[in-house]
């Protein structure tokens, strides 16, 4: 009897533990790899490291040095150029496709692969071909003129002032299709009965949709920007497939600039300076997203 | 401190390395994968073989070895340094100093390395005097490539002097032509940039501006003169230089939409790849003015830590097989550069590589043989980057001639 | 197709229906000129590439770039094209979506069904986790993998990836495990079914949707993924991309841009294939779950 009750007993601690256990490699996985990791640079940042790391400490030179390089600012200011259009942009065609798509669209099975198909390539793949395609000499500008529209231009690709543009335009490309997805999977997950309704009260159907349907949308928003947000700080291989931080470095963005930092100028101090600011603008945009999501689900 | 870092992962990455490979292999990282550069190297992996000694291949490619460089960062941390490893420049020095490297001071007595490699690439393949890389070949960068045809048909020689070169261009853009063909990518300008300051001022100035980081030279009317040159070449540039690739402007000189270009002399291998014959198709040339001096710049197999006494054994007979005259001869007949040791014949290359062989020996007998800025022979990757972000800004317009002076004397901490 | 009776119900009129039409394929096309790009001009040969127009159809039609990239394109010292890299990316990518995907399925489990006390904090932290930028790992990475005896190898490069994806993973799981009730599991409880029986018999049996997009989700970033390994493997654990890499990007020789492109839509192949083949499910997937936040 008594032997019993303790296996019982047995049985329902391990059951109280399993969850736990089965957490516990993912907990220690993140502990170490993550944040073990961010703690390692950010101490990094503050000694001068330059081709591996070192342990001599130095202060804030680094974050005064980062602050002072002229590339730096332009990287941050590109980075909030882009990350603003590409999210913006993203979002626009995603929905709108989201929404022409939904129109009860014959062939959608033919159209929304052809849509969400970038998304599968990376830009070792098609990195060169987007910079021909953008290239004056070689691309658009040369067979819209060879087709005979003579004046017709288009080299922003070579102007330092517009390249940050065409790396917009190839990032949109590359997810737009991914977000149509998110805001289709959104709409269909709408209840018909709730559109079919106000049908019947007599709103039109721009109404409908700014009113009832755009509201519902909210969750697929929010996982949208978040996505979107996430792949605009980490964007590297787009920047040097397409004008490798050119022309001069005017499409730098802080992923290379950490990259050319701690690699290729073996200064690891600044390049982990400039790597512990991304992590903090990481933080200000994420932590009221997660802190919503967290709150939502008590 | 640093020293000790690399030391402890190298003893855990001896344990490794003997489980992985057999000791009598040598495990290679480079990044030349290219189908002739790549086929080239073949040469040395059958030389070995002929040894029994295996070749394990570590190709990582892209940036002129800076995607390499990541991955050897990686590997020595990891405490797996591969054995020998393509490297230019400072970084073998840097990786020296780390205390990675190994000792090649017994095969090179006993082969003569000392009397047969140029003395400013000794110091690059040295550290404290000892030997620790093997150095392969010998390109330069302050070439000139034009087409033939295209010189005959608007009426030009071969220019001699900057005021001849400058009048070429202008007849070339004349006659509808792109002028010079170039790729705006920083280090391609750079390569432009090396050849300029050499064809104004000659290797002592060179030497004494981005060598030595002199004030006065660097803050010098020769360098005002210099950017203001690099301001001429850029107004006889197509309007779609920026981004491209080194060897698509290499083919505008081929197929005659353009007249020059000024690159290393691996663009030698574009040419002969589209079946053109030197001297009679295209004409090489030093930079109109820089005749005499020569900038170099050396890949080198830097041979890193190895413990066991076979692995030590392997690694000098690669050392070895590297300095032979007939792979010397074998390789840089394909790759478009020159032997690096100097006492090869010359006979069996082509004319712009023979120019090259015998302008590398008189530059070297007559101090006119300098390094690389461009390609990491002239300052470290932290100085010579902070370079390449002046020369390229000015070339795209971003400053004037006199702001890139003091730009350029700032971004090289000049003394 | 089964979803199309959840169609919006909005009506509209035949100029209206043209003009989008019209819309969504100019869309399409515009989606499709980088992938138009490469396959012209692989189909090219390579004098036909530099000396053409790069936007026109072939003149000459060859498949001589396909074969190259695929089996002798020069990679390395030997010219071996990419075939022998395919099976190490295969190699590395299915036992890492594969313990990525189930962990990911276990954690949504717990987290949802089995709360307990900083269960939030943790999921927070494992969020986050998501958005750190791969570049600054690399060193210390590195080092932990020496440590472990798995630098330079294929499960080295399996352990990187799980543990970079597991934010992921996690988190589209526990979205849509949120959704389910768990009163089913609670009753299920009572019935005396324990912790792994419960995620067998009642959750797994609906995780059809959410398990597709947290598949395609990793094989993509997997499969594409270049810095890791560069960065990690070593000659026998080589994956497609750094192959990839060596064929396209090599600096100081000559450009072959015709292999090139072959060798680049040969890489893309499997992931295109996946994207294709499981694309409605991936929507359906999504719907199920994760965009409902």
């Amino acid at each position: 009897m008594a032997n019993h009750a303790s296996e019982a007993d047995f049985r329902t601690r391990l059951q109280d533990l399993l969850p736990k256990l089965v957490l516990s490699p993912t907990v220690a996985a993140m502990v170490v790899f993550v944040y073990g990791f961010i703690v390692f640079t950010v101490y990094l940042s503050f000694t001068d490291s330059k081709m591996l790391p070192s342990y001599d400490w130095l202060g804030i030179d680094n974050y005064v040095k980062l602050w002072g390089l002229r590339a730096w600012w332009t990287a941050v200011t590109n980075l909030a150029v882009f990350a603003t259009l590409y999210i913006g942009i993203c979002t626009l065609i995603g929905l709108t496709l989201a929404i022409l798509l939904d129109q009860k669209i014959r062939g959608e099975g033919v159209l929304r692969p052809l849509y969400l198909y970038p998304m599968a390539l990376s830009f070792i793949v098609t990195g060169t071909a987007w910079k021909w395609f953008l290239d004056p000499g070689l691309g658009l500008q040369n067979t819209m003129q060879m087709w005979g529209w003579e004046s017709f231009e288009f080299r922003w690709i070579k102007d330092r002032d517009m390249a940050i543009y065409t790396v917009v335009i190839a990032a949109v490309w590359q997810t737009s299709g991914f977000v149509m997805a998110m805001f289709l999977a959104g709409l269909r997950g709408i209840d018909n009965e709730i559109l079919k309704a106000a049908q019947i009260d007599g709103a039109s159907n721009w109404s409908l949709y700014r009113r009832i349907v755009i509201p519902l949308l909210r969750p697929a928003f929010l996982s949208a920007v978040v996505i979107l947000a996430h792949l605009a700080v980490k964007s590297y291989d787009l920047v040097i497939a397409l004008t490798g931080g050119g022309p001069g470095r005017a499409t730098e963005l802080p992923a290379t600039f950490m990259y050319s930092y701690t690699f290729t100028r073996n200064s690891m101090g600044i390049g982990a300076a400039s790597a512990v600011i991304m992590l903090m603008t990481i933080a200000a945009v994420m932590t009221p997203y997660i802190y919503a999501e967290l709150k939502e689900k008590k | 401190m640093k020293t000790k870092f690399v030391k402890k992962f190298a003893i855990a990455g001896a344990l490794m390395a003997a489980t992985a490979a057999h000791a009598t292999d040598v495990e290679v990282l480079h990044w030349w994968t290219s189908g002739g550069e790549a086929a080239a190297l073949n040469v040395l992996k059958e030389d070995l073989q002929s040894q029994s000694i295996g070749w394990t291949d570590m190709p990582v490619a892209g940036g002129g070895g800076e995607a390499a460089m990541t991955t050897l960062r990686a590997r020595v941390t990891a405490g797996n340094p591969p054995t020998a490893v393509q490297m230019l420049g400072y970084d073998i020095q840097d990786w020296a100093a780390e205390g990675a490297l190994g000792n090649l001071n017994d095969i090179a007595a006993a082969e003569g390395w000392n009397d047969v490699v140029p003395a400013p690439l000794q110091n690059f393949a040295k550290y404290d005097g000892n030997w620790i890389s093997a150095p392969v070949n010998i390109h330069s960068d302050n070439w000139v490539w034009a087409n033939k045809a295209v010189l005959d048909e608007i009426g030009v020689a071969q220019p001699h002097t900057w005021d001849e070169f400058v009048a070429a261009m202008a007849a070339a853009k004349a006659a509808g032509k792109i002028a010079l063909a170039h790729g705006g990518q920083a280090w391609q300008e750079m390569v432009v940039f090396d050849g300029i300051v050499l064809s104004v001022g000659g290797a002592d100035f060179y030497r004494e501006a981005l060598i030595e980081r002199k004030r006065s030279a660097l803050e010098s009317d020769r360098m005002l003169e210099v950017f203001k040159r690099m301001e001429t070449l850029r107004s006889y540039v197509d309007e779609n230089f920026s981004g491209r690739d080194w060897n698509l402007a290499s083919s505008m000189v081929i197929n005659g939409e353009a007249a020059f270009q000024i690159m290393g002399d691996w663009a030698k291998g574009e040419f002969i790849n589209a079946g053109k014959v030197p001297g009679e198709d295209f004409l090489c040339f030093r930079v109109p003015g820089s005749e005499g001096s020569m900038t170099f710049l050396a890949d080198q197999f830097a041979m890193f830590n190895v413990d066991s006494a076979e692995a030590k054994d392997a690694q000098a007979k690669m050392a070895s097989a590297i300095m032979a005259p007939s792979f010397q001869i074998a390789f840089n007949q394909v790759k478009g550069s020159v032997p690096s040791r100097t006492d090869i014949d010359r006979s069996v290359f082509d004319i712009c590589a023979q120019k090259g062989m015998a302008d590398l020996a008189y530059a070297n007998a007559t101090g006119g043989l300098v390094g690389s800025l461009a390609h990491g022979h002239g300052q470290p990757a932290a100085l010579k980057n902070a370079a390449y972000d002046v020369v390229t800004a000015h070339f795209n317009g971003e400053f004037d001639a006199a702001a890139a002076v003091e730009e350029l004397s700032a971004a090289l901490e000049s003394m | 197709m089964s979803v199309a009776s959840q169609d919006t119900a909005v009506r509209t009129g035949g100029f209206v229906r043209a003009t989008i039409y019209l819309v969504l394929i100019m869309f399409a096309l515009f989606y499709l000129v980088p992938f138009y790009v490469m396959l012209s001009n692989s189909l090219k040969p390579l004098a036909e590439v530099t000396g053409g127009n790069m936007m026109a159809i072939p003149q000459t039609w060859t498949i001589d770039a396909w074969l190259a990239a695929w089996s002798t394109a020069q990679i390395g010292v030997e010219p071996t094209g990419l075939k022998p890299y395919f099976l190490n990316s295969i190699l590395m990518v299915v036992p890492a979506v594969a313990i990525s995907t189930i962990l990911g399925a276990l954690n949504g489990y717990v987290l949802t069904k089995w709360r307990f006390r900083f269960d939030n904090i943790v999921f927070g932290l494992l969020l986050f986790s998501c958005f750190i930028p791969f570049q600054i790992i690399l060193i210390p990475m590195a080092r932990m993998l020496g440590i472990m005896g798995l630098a330079g190898s294929t499960p080295g490069l399996v352990l990187v990836h799980v543990v970079y994806g597991l934010g992921f993973t996690t988190l589209y799981f526990r979205n849509y495990y949120a959704a389910f009730p768990t009163e089913l599991v609670r009753a299920a409880q009572i019935d005396g079914a324990g912790f792994f029986r419960i995620f067998w018999r009642i959750m797994l049996p609906v995780s059809g949707p959410i398990a597709v997009v947290s598949i395609i989700w990793q094989f993509t970033n997997i499969w594409n993924d270049f810095l890791f390994g560069a960065s990690f493997a070593d000659v026998d654990s080589m994956p497609m991309t750094v192959a990839l890499n060596n064929l396209v990007n090599s600096s100081t020789g000559v450009k072959e841009y015709n292999v090139h492109f072959a060798g680049a839509i040969l890489a893309a192949l499997p992931t295109l294939l996946v994207y294709i083949v499981a694309g409605r499910y991936f929507v359906r997937g999504l719907m199920a779950g994760s965009v409902k936040g």
